[in-house]
């Protein structure tokens, strides 16, 4: 015969005495003590964070192929997709295209948005003026062209160095337009350049940060800290600290096969988690999860003197 | 004119019309919980181990975390970059976090090796894990919203997985203005909301008894008690 158990009701049961106002204010004293301890012994770290300037400064060669890039429409950003534009249709879980679907919110273009665009709020450069107009009397086609040639180049050359480029007419005036780039980038002018969208207040720092993303220092600096993608970077913090450990699940899929080498990998962990998530919180009803405590047998430690009592039913 | 203490001797509070919202509520809050049993002095017998403070802790180290959140929020977003003190209070902010944390996977786990959601309390862990993953999230941007290299970094790598289900569309993690305003706004309002509902439910039901303190019944009784449901042969 089938038998189900019937939890009975808690009130049901003898009581003893027990303070539970005095239980948490205990709580809250040795909590505090705790927090006032570590945060006095360990502080809490404060790195503060890269300056497009900065980054002009200490990676210039950097700078100047991320615009060109940015030109050619290779960077990241520039291939995207959604919801920064059109240029892919993003990640898929199969059939599903939940990047896709949610469209162009938060619409970057890439080449006018960080790159031209700041240029262009330049004023009294007469050689930026006329590299500008240059660029915009040209078709897509060439000025993809001229861009991609000048990055390549880039590439071939010894740390990057515009420098040693040698000066060709396949690039166009890219050359003029990222050396400009660099120059507004270590005025300091850069930031409020992309952001600030004509108002006085910044709030939002979408465009400065795709625009450091797309380039090579920001993660080489991450990477330097331990916080690479593949480094559980994510739920780490700069320095010895803690970080955010509760997203070690979360931080664990993305460094093993198959999400490790997949294309859709962000995808897959999100679906993975939510599945997880939903799972968790439906325990109470899943046949055999819920069994576990019954089974492992945690419960006779914690309920050990109840256990011990004699005539211990209701 | 009755008097007030006239309309309390005739008993008419006890008799409100159903169409006195007010009486309806007060007669359902009152319901909620069994007369006694909101800070009862009292608890069943096998309330007796150490994994019962864990709550206790998660809840008080909630309060610090939310008590150094505000005087964070009194000096502004970049106060405690400028301020050796506000660098204290965001020392101690991180660290109660920390706390809280570690409280509330001890407290998740305990009463997961209880099954603390028999005797119709699948709500009450359903509303704690909510609670748990909520809070992940208020984490996570309050990391967003440091405005240091670690937020840099951090919203540069989770742009992608938020992008890729379509959230990043409304939920903008390279925007920290919005991550702040939900860090310091939706959020805590949605997690203390849900703690409130928690604690509430804890009551309402009382601790979960013993595994094997259970009677049995027929098959019948699972339509019942679908929160219990283990069969056994």
């Amino acid at each position: 015969m089938t038998v189900v158990r019937r939890t009975p009701d808690a009130h049901d049961f003898p009581t003893r005495s027990y303070d539970l106002v005095k239980e948490f204010v205990v709580a809250l004293i040795v909590v505090a003590v705790l927090t006032t301890v570590l945060a006095a012994v360990f502080s809490s770290p404060d790195e503060k964070p890269i300056t497009l300037s900065g980054w002009a400064r200490q990676a210039p060669n950097d700078v100047v192929a991320t615009a060109a890039g940015e030109l050619a429409g290779t960077t990241t950003s520039a291939e995207y997709g959604p919801p920064y534009n059109n240029a892919a249709s993003g990640q898929v879980l199969g059939p599903v295209e939940l990047q896709k679907w949610a469209g162009v919110r938060i619409p970057v273009d890439s080449a006018n948005d960080l790159v031209l665009t700041p240029l262009r709020g330049v004023g009294g450069d007469q050689e930026l003026t006329s590299a500008l107009a240059t660029w915009s009397s040209a078709s897509a086609s060439q000025q993809q062209e001229w861009a991609a040639t000048y990055a390549d180049a880039l590439a071939a050359a010894p740390d990057g160095n515009p420098a040693a480029v040698r000066a060709s007419a396949a690039f166009g005036p890219v050359p003029v337009l990222t050396a400009k780039f660099l120059q507004l980038a270590r005025s300091g002018g850069l930031e409020g350049a992309l952001d600030a969208h004509g108002n006085f207040y910044q709030g939002d720092a979408t465009r400065g940060l795709l625009l450091l993303s797309d380039g090579a220092y920001l993660e080489d600096q991450a990477r330097a800290r331990n916080l690479g993608g593949d480094q559980w970077g994510m739920m780490n913090e700069t320095g010895n600290y803690p970080g955010q450990p509760w997203m070690w699940l979360y931080t664990f899929w993305y460094q093993v096969k198959p999400f490790s080498t997949s294309d859709n990998a962000d995808a897959q962990v999100w679906a993975l988690m939510m599945v997880l998530t939903l799972a968790l919180a439906l325990v109470p009803f899943i046949p055999g999860i819920r069994s576990i405590p019954r089974w492992v047998g945690l419960h006779r430690l914690i309920w050990r003197d109840y256990y011990r009592r004699p005539g211990r039913s209701t | 004119m009755t008097s007030v203490a006239g309309r309390t001797a005739a008993h008419e509070h006890e008799r409100p019309t159903r169409s006195n919202w007010t009486a309806r509520l007060r007669t359902r809050v009152g319901r909620t919980v069994p007369p006694g049993q909101l800070l009862p002095d009292r608890q069943p017998v096998y309330v007796n181990s150490w994994i019962y403070v864990f709550g206790a802790l998660t809840l008080a180290a909630l309060l610090i975390v939310l008590g150094t959140g505000a005087v964070l929020a009194l000096g502004g977003p970049t106060w405690w970059h400028t301020s050796s003190t506000g660098h204290f209070v965001n020392s101690l902010h991180l660290w109660s976090t920390e706390l809280f944390f570690a409280f509330m996977v001890i407290h998740l786990w305990g009463k997961f090796f209880m099954a603390a959601w028999r005797g119709r309390r699948a709500l009450t862990w359903i509303t704690g894990v909510i609670a748990f993953v909520g809070s992940i999230g208020t984490a996570f941007t309050g990391y967003l919203s440091q405005s240091n290299f670690d937020s840099q970094w951090i919203s540069a790598q989770a742009k992608d997985g938020l992008n890729s289900v379509g959230i990043g569309a409304w939920f903008n993690v390279l925007d920290p203005g919005q991550m702040l305003m939900w860090h310091i706004s939706l959020l805590p309002a949605a997690i203390g909301l849900l703690v409130v509902l928690h604690v509430i439910l804890v009551r309402r039901h009382g601790v979960v008894p013993p595994i094997d303190a259970e009677t049995t019944a027929e098959n019948a009784a699972i339509a019942e008690d679908p929160g219990d449901g283990e069969a056994s042969s």
